[in-house]
This record gives structure tokens, C-alpha cells and sequence, in this order.
């Protein structure tokens, strides 16, 4: 028995598209999350090292993760949405 | 520690609770079928789903837990606010949308949706429960923790409070109630936040964090051979000296009460400094500083020994900025309490001892997860550290009560933008924790035998009004998440199991009556935990939850959705395997250890987070398996 979804759902013809950027996306933001946790591993020494407005690796980097987060969320949606419009309108 | 309560604290608590109580109610009403039990029909607005989905995740632990751990570990406990954002992205650019399509009410759905299979729908249903359960202790612990000092209750009255009101507020309503709930609850958190962050900034840094701040004692001392032999005050009488932690305690007796010293080195002085501690003594008394808790001798902690502006000590700062006030406590040194525990006799006793630590060292990874070779960080310290980050990482898309959110809205684009707007609100939350943490490590309010509560008791230094606004706000978190937690629950056991595996054939109505009663059992049993659990870290438990989640769900989601060599019985041996060795290894760790009473350093297993061992055999497992049953995929056909 195959589960119908909670609501009713077209057939959504962006969702190869939109799943291929966000595979990339997960990358992107993988290999800098990964960064972080490479320095806290091999030279953690380095995170207590100023680098912008006095303020140290740790803190830019871990700020820096988070808004980047919110950042490629917004960016990821703008795609998605345009994909739906421009391929599922037609 | 003894708290003062407050008839305002009351009133403000008693009245969130009471709005909580009656939104639950309102809704119920109007739930009739099963898809408005489970997943509200799925018509909630992505909006509203979206800052609910923030109220789920910035439970307990978020809010209690990584505020206590920054104020007691400083930057180490901001890993976990930068871990659980990151896990946001797996579910947001992986995760929300395919799975919306595939499911209709419980992660098991979407994860059979292929299959059709009985070792998946047992599989799947167990690991929910069991990863529910496990998220459900920390937000019991923090119910319990929470109510000392707001209604002046002990710790496991707390958590019955709890218990009863969610598997009222479950037993009657479902995820309708549930979703507006963390909706409100999660929007005045981050509002209050901002509130909390903004009077820090506004008070800036001081060595005197309040005018009732506890004046420590230190008295000089004559050691020879490396034995404290004389003190140089006659109004002490020397005890016995212990070393533990290579630390050397001392206990000093005046005014007929014994307290515990540490033996210091400071400026070329031997000294010996007053500590805080907790005696269990042979009788089961226990005493709070050398006396019965009733004379109240146990105090608040947590200061600035030294605070450097442009090269310059003074004594504070006044307002500062946001970041100005990373940079100044970067400078400055802060007084930090290290536990120690070790017996006198026939007693055991707790001592948190004064531990200057450089600015520096609070603002960077380090103090509770030993990193670098100067802090003689072994291979397994740093196996700790990774396998925490990979946990969180890859947690947040695995937890069952944030999955299921997914199928209360009504698209795939609609569960893709709650996850964006969640993104936001808790990301800015994440930032704010760093800022409430560090108030709460200089701001002299620590419990030091609860790190959970340093947030609400930084609220608490500033105003009763707000403590309780806050600490009901927190209790509302609480309640939003345990009812999301025990909803997941009741449909692992009454949709999944009972329905789906039993293949029962129930009616709608019988459904939700299934659902109801699976709720009540899980909520007794989360009563149960929540009391045992007493006096850990909220965010180290979630820590765990994230792993289990991370080894049990996220290997069968990701390759079912990635992988088209994925067969059923690869899913349902991987969540078991990822179940039973992320448990096996949690049983066997040093803080399980701890826990049981023993020694930490005994644990045969020297990792705390499973997440490095658990994560990657639940994923050799599925590959594996998967390769070894192809026959069984090619009998089905997939689109």
C-alpha cells in the first residue's frame, strides 16, 4: 500500500533541477562547515588568532557559519521558486 | 541552591501555562480525523510552520543547555548552537521536500513509501520512539530544573508538572495545538532574547557583577614537600587535605562550619582559596558549603578577575557593542568553577573551585573539549570533538518530531520555505545564545549544580519580571517540544506499529484513540527519565539524541532518496544498527559512567558522542546489505 501525501501535489517538474542545486548547495556549505572542524582537529591553536575588527578566527568562523546558513537558504529559495515558475507554468 | 520565590513569578507562570492549556483545547475541538492528529490536515501557513518549527527546535536545549554550557565552557558550548544551525541545511537543501512528497504522516511513511515493507515500518517505528525518548529526558530534566526556582518545587515535582500537562495537552488536541504553541512560544523567545542580549550589551563588563555577589575567602598558606603544613590564620582549624583532579583541596574549619579550600599559586603567594561544595554525608544527610541546606551557606557565582580596556584594568566598562563585547572578554580574565569530586572518609563530596581563565582561552574551542597538544588532548579528545560536530550536522534532518512538521503544511514549496524562515529565526537565536552565555558566566548568577539554569538566573539579576516571563517562555518550550516529542511518539506506536505493521485495520476514530493512549504511555515513561536524568546538561543529552537520530534515520533517508540500490531490507538494518551501537556505546561512555556513580576514566568506551563510530556502520551496513538483497528491488518498480 502506497501512502497518498497530506495534501494534493502536482507533478512538479523543476524537482530534478531544484534537487541538483541543492546536492550542490549541501557541498558548498559541507566543505566550509567541514573547514571549521578541520581547524578545531589539526591546529586549534590558530582558532584564538585575530582576523577581522580584533575579533578571532572562532568567532568569525562561527558566526560566519551561521549567517552563511541563512544566506544560501535565501539564495537556494530564489532558485527554486523561479525553476517552479519558468518549468511548471509552461 | 535556595531560591526565593515570587508571587509574580507564580502568577506569569501559572497564566502562560494556563494560555498554553487553552489554545490546546480550542483546537482540539476542532480535531476529528487522524491527518488533523498527526499533521494537522496539513494546512498550516509555511509562515507560521515555519516559526513553529522554531519553537520545536530551540527546546530545552537551546535555550537552557547552551546558555549553561557558554557560562560554564565558555565557546564549547557555542559549538553546539553553530552544529545545530548546520544541521539546518541537510534538512533544507536535502531532506524538506522530497520527504514531504513521499510521506503522509510519520518519517516511517516516507521511508516505506518505496517499499512496503514490515522490517522497515518496525524498524523505523522503533527508532522514532527510541530517538524521541532520548530527546525527550533533556526537555524533562529541564522542566524539572526549571521550577526550583520559579515555584520553589523540588526538581521531580517539575517534571510530573510537565508530564501531566503534555499528555493532557496531547491527549486531547494532537498537532493543530502543538504547531500554535511552538508558533507563540517560539516567537517571544527570540523576542525576549533580544531583550536579554540587549541589557547584557547595555551593562557591559564589571568586576563586581551585583551588589549581593558573594565575597570569597583566601587565606595564606606554608607548604613544605608539597604538604600544606600551617595556615596563616588562627581562626581556621586545619582539616584533612585532599588531591583530586591534581588538585589539591583542603578543608578549613571556622564558626563551626567545614569548607573546602584549593590549594593556589598567585603571584608568588601560596594560597588557599574558597571553593563551593556539596557533602553527601554516611547518614544521607547532605550539606550545602558544610551546613543543612535551610541556612542557606550555598551561593550564586560567576565573575571578571580582570578586565583589560586598550591595555588598561579597570573595574567596568559601561554599554558596550556586540562586538566590542566578544573583543573586551576576549581580553579580560574570568573566573571559571571546575568540578572535582572525591571522598572524605566515608563522605562524598562535590567541590566547584575557583579557576581563573584567560579571556582568550573562553573565546575559542577548547575548555571542555581538550583540542590542542598544550592541553594534553589525547586522540580520543579529539575523536569527542568531531564526532559531536558530525552528530549535529547530520541530527537535525533525522529527528522524528521535526520531520513530521513537514507534513503539516500543504506543499513541497511550503515546507521548503518554513524551513527557510526557521533557518533565520533560529540562526539570529543562535547568535544570541553566544551573548547570554557569556552574561551569565560574568554575571554572577551560575548554579553550579545546574548549568541548565544560567539563562533564566541571568533574567533573574535583572528582574524578577522578566526571570519569570522568561522561565515561563521556557517551561512553554518545554511543553511545545515534549507535545511534539510524545505526538511523534503515539504515531510511531499507534500509526506505524500498530496500524501499519500489526495491520490492524482500525477506523479513523480508533486511529486517533490509538495515538491518544500511545501518548499517555510515552508520557509516563519520559516522567520516569526525566527524574533519573536529574543534574546533566540539557544540551549534552540532545547531543546524544542528535547521534542516535543521525546513526538510526538519516543513513536510510539520505540513500533512499540518493541511492536507487537502496533495498528495504538495507533501511531496516541500518536503522538497527544504528540504533543498537549509538545506544551501546552511550551505555558504555565516561559521562554514563559518571552517572552510574563510578569513575568516568573506567568507561571502557573513551567516546561521549557515539556519532563517529554509530554513523558510519549504519551507513557501511545499508550499503552492504542493500548490494547483497538487489533481487528484492528488481520484483518492484520504482519511478
Amino acid at each position: 500500500m502506497l501512502h497518498e501525501p497530506s495534501a494534493e501535489i502536482g507533478t512538479d517538474k523543476a524537482a530534478p533541477k531544484k534537487a541538483k542545486l541543492g546536492v550542490i548547495m549541501f557541498v558548498i556549505y559541507t566543505i566550509v562547515y567541514a573547514g571549521f572542524v578541520v581547524i578545531g582537529l589539526t591546529v586549534p591553536e590558530i582558532m584564538g588568532l585575530p582576523l577581522i575588527g580584533e575579533q578571532n578566527i572562532a568567532i568569525v568562523y562561527g558566526f560566519g557559519l551561521i549567517v552563511l546558513a541563512i544566506i544560501m537558504g535565501f539564495i537556494y529559495n530564489y532558485f527554486c521558486t523561479k525553476y517552479e515558475d519558468k518549468l511548471n507554468n509552461n | 541552591m535556595i531560591y526565593e520565590v515570587s508571587n509574580l513569578a507564580i502568577i506569569i507562570f501559572l497564566f502562560i501555562v494556563g494560555l498554553v492549556l487553552g489554545l490546546s483545547f480550542y483546537f482540539a475541538r476542532k480535531t476529528k480525523s487522524a491527518s488533523s492528529y498527526y499533521a494537522a490536515g496539513g494546512k498550516i501557513h509555511w509562515g507560521v510552520n515555519g516559526i513553529a518549527f522554531a519553537g520545536d527546535y530551540l527546546s530545552a536545549a537551546s535555550f537552557l543547555g547552551i546558555c549553561g554550557m557558554i557560562a560554564f565552557s565558555g565557546y564549547d558550548g557555542f559549538l553546539y548552537s553553530i552544529g545545530y544551525l548546520a544541521g539546518w541545511v541537510v534538512a533544507l537543501f536535502l531532506v524538506a521536500e522530497p520527504l514531504k512528497k513521499l510521506g503522509k504522516y510519520t518519517f516511517t511513511d516516507a521511508l516505506d513509501s518505496r517499499f512496503n515493507s514490515k522490517a522497515i515500518k518496525l524498524a523505523a517505528s522503533i527508532s522514532t520512539l527510541i530517538v524521541s525518548v532520548f530527546y525527550l529526558i533533556p526537555q524533562m530534566v529541564g522542566a524539572g530544573d526549571l521550577v526550583v526556582p520559579l515555584l520553589g518545587l523540588p526538581h521531580w515535582m517539575g517534571v510530573v508538572i510537565v508530564g501531566s500537562i503534555v499528555i493532557l495537552i496531547v491527549a486531547t488536541a494532537g498537532m493543530t495545538s502543538t504547531t500554535y504553541v511552538q508558533f507563540i512560544k517560539g516567537g517571544l523567545l527570540v523576542f525576549f532574547s533580544t531583550i536579554l542580549t540587549i541589557y547584557i550589551l547595555n551593562n557591559g563588563l564589571s568586576l563586581h557583577p551585583n551588589k549581593d555577589y558573594h565575597q570569597f575567602d583566601q587565606v595564606e598558606a606554608v607548604v613544605t614537600n608539597d604538604t600544606v603544613v600551617t595556615i596563616n590564620d588562627a581562626s581556621y582549624t586545619m582539616g584533612n587535605t585532599v588531591v583530586a583532579d591534581q588538585k589539591v583541596f583542603v578543608k578549613l574549619e571556622k564558626d563551626g562550619y567545614g569548607l573546602w579550600y584549593k590549594l593556589t599559586e598567585m603571584n608568588g603567594r601560596t594560597l588557599l582559596t574558597e571553593s563551593l561544595s556539596t557533602t553527601d554525608l554516611a547518614n544521607g544527610e547532605k550539606l550545602f558549603n558544610g551546613a543543612p541546606k535551610s541556612e542557606k551557606k550555598f551561593f550564586q557565582v560567576g565573575h571578571l578577575s580582570k578586565i583589560i580596556v586598550d591595555g588598561v584594568e579597570v573595574d567596568s566598562t559601561g554599554p558596550v557593542g556586540p562586538f566590542e563585547f566578544l573583543r573586551l572578554i576576549e581580553n579580560s580574565e574570568v573566573v571559571r568553577f571546575s568540578k572535582s569530586f572525591f571522598y572524605d572518609g566515608e563522605d562524598k563530596v562535590t567541590i566547584w573551585s575557583q579557576n581563573p581563565t584567560s579571556g582568550a582561552d573562553v573565546m575559542k574551542p577548547g575548555l571542555k573539549f581538550k583540542l590542542s597538544k598544550k592541553s594534553g588532548a589525547t586522540f580520543w579528545n579529539k575523536m569527542n570533538f568531531l564526532s559531536l560536530m558530525l552528530a549535529l550536522f547530520l541530527g537535525t534532518s533525522a529527528l522524528p518530531h521535526i520531520l513530521i512538521r513537514y507534513y503539516t503544511v500543504s506543499s513541497p514549496r511550503a515546507a521548503r520555505k518554513s524551513t527557510i524562515v526557521a533557518i533565520a529565526a533560529i540562526g539570529f537565536f543562535y547568535i544570541l545564545t553566544l551573548y547570554m552565555g557569556l552574561g551569565a558566566m560574568i554575571g554572577g548568577v551560575l548554579d553550579v549544580e545546574s548549568s541548565n539554569m544560567s539563562g533564566p538566573l541571568l533574567a533573574k539579576s535583572i528582574g524578577i519580571g522578566l526571570f519569570s516571563i522568561i522561565s515561563a517562555i521556557a517551561f512553554a518550550t518545554v511543553l511545545g517540544t515534549v507535545s511534539g516529542l510524545i505526538v511523534a511518539s503515539s504515531g510511531a506506536i499507534a500509526h506505524d506499529f500498530i496500524d501499519q505493521y500489526l495491520q490492524l485495520n482500525m477506523t479513523d476514530k480508533a486511529k486517533v484513540k490509538a495515538g491518544k493512549f500511545a501518548a499517555i504511555g510515552v508520557g509516563f515513561f519520559a516522567i520516569l527519565l526525566g527524574i533519573l536524568f536529574k543534574g546533566m546538561n540539557v544540551s549534552f543529552l540532545v547531543g546524544l539524541a542528535f547521534a542516535v537520530a543521525a546513526s538510526a534515520n538519516l543513513p536510510a533517508i539520505l540513500f533512499l532518496l540518493f541511492w536507487k540500490k537502496t533495498t528495504a531490507k538495507g533501511i531496516a538494518s541500518s536503522i538497527f544498527v544504528g540504533i543498537v551501537s549509538s545506544i551501546g556505546i552511550i551505555l558504555f561512555s565516561p559521562s554514563m559512567y559518571e552517572k552510574y556513580g563510578l569513575f568516568a576514566k573506567d568507561a571502557p568506551i573513551p567516546l561521549d558522542n557515539p556519532g563517529i563510530i554509530s554513523i558510519p556502520l549504519a551507513v557501511i551496513t545499508l550499503v552492504i546489505v542493500s548490494l547483497l538483497t538487489q533481487k528484492d528491488n528488481s520484483t518492484k518498480n520504482f519511478n
